[in-house]
């Protein structure tokens, strides 16, 4: 057995046995560590195919943004997670069930189209480049920012309308915070910023 | 003993299976469902960039980045809906989110 079938097989075994820590870890924060891992073992998948650039990709997008963001999250609700678990050993036995069958399907397929479908011309795993000297991410920005650079500006589009979206689900204004109002502060006059008063000795002003 | 496409493949398929047993199993907690949809995605990614490989074709690999791009942008807008739901509603059973209709 070759160092890649045993760097395959650990790194696979890894991610699917993560996967597993993911949906029946009980709790959250464990199900957030679990899914980094299960991240971190697919980027090590990708490095082993030759897609080095998504790899990296998928450790600084994944492991640093959004599994953070879950964890935020997670830790931020205070909610019981045991009650939510309630449903657990009810619906277990339709979904394995369905998983099984649907895992089973899909292997079938996927097994008949690498041996007999268009993949079959495949040489195994190759530069991924036009040419030999070409490296991974070279060879995704020729075609990124050529063919694709309308997509490339649709996906910052899909980003920054996901961001205001976020930030204008989440913010809100408290009652009784003092806020700066610029326009209040601009309009504001002599006549409206000050007011004489002619109190009576000993009374003071009221406010 | 050669690592084929169809191991990739078998991979891929495995994880999405598991990410749709995760939505069953865990059908009220809805930060697990979020992951859960995290890790199908992934397993999309990995179809993707097998294929990519062992056609030769760097196109999918293109794809698999929206795809990503994607992904991110799901998350944290989900994210924001649950802390929204959950400052409204004290709790995030996902049994009781229809009240939000109408």
């Amino acid at each position: 057995m070759s160092l890649i079938a045993i760097a395959f097989y650990l790194m696979a075994a890894i991610t699917i046995g993560a996967g597993f820590g993911v949906i029946s870890a009980r709790n959250p924060v464990h199900s957030v560590l679990w899914l980094i891992l299960s991240f971190f073992s697919a980027a090590g998948l990708f490095v082993l195919m030759g897609a080095e650039f998504l790899a990296m990709l998928l450790v600084v997008v994944y492991v640093g943004a959004v599994a953070v963001l879950f964890l935020f999250v997670v830790m931020m609700l205070d909610v019981d997670f045991t009650a939510l678990r309630q449903g657990f050993a009810r619906y277990m036995p339709v979904g394995l069930l369905v998983a099984v069958v649907l895992a089973a399907e899909m292997i079938l397929v996927s097994t008949t189209v690498a041996g007999q479908g268009a993949a079959r011309a495949s040489l195994g795993p190759q530069a991924s480049g036009s040419g030999v000297d070409v490296t991974n991410a070279e060879a995704i920005g020729r075609v990124l920012y050529t063919d694709y650079v309308y997509l490339f500006q649709a996906a910052g589009m899909v980003l920054l309308v996901a961001m205001i979206g976020a930030i204008v689900l989440t913010l809100r204004h408290k009652p009784g915070v003092k806020r700066q109002v610029i326009m209040n502060q601009v309009l504001r006059t002599p006549a409206t910023g000050m007011r004489l008063a002619n109190p009576k000795p000993g009374e003071g002003i009221e406010g | 003993m050669t690592v084929g496409l169809e191991h990739y493949l078998a991979v891929a398929a495995i994880l999405f299976t598991i990410g749709v047993f995760g939505i069953f199993v865990n059908r009220k907690n809805i930060i697990v469902i979020l992951m859960s949809v995290e890790l199908m995605l992934l397993a999309v990614n990995i179809n993707l960039v097998a294929f990519s490989v062992y056609l030769g074709n760097v196109v999918g690999q293109v794809f698999a980045m929206f795809v990503l791009t994607v992904a991110a942008a799901e998350a944290a807008v989900g994210l924001a809906i649950l802390v929204t739901f959950f400052r409204n509603r004290g709790d995030i059973a996902v049994d009781d989110a229809s009240v939000m209709k109408g």
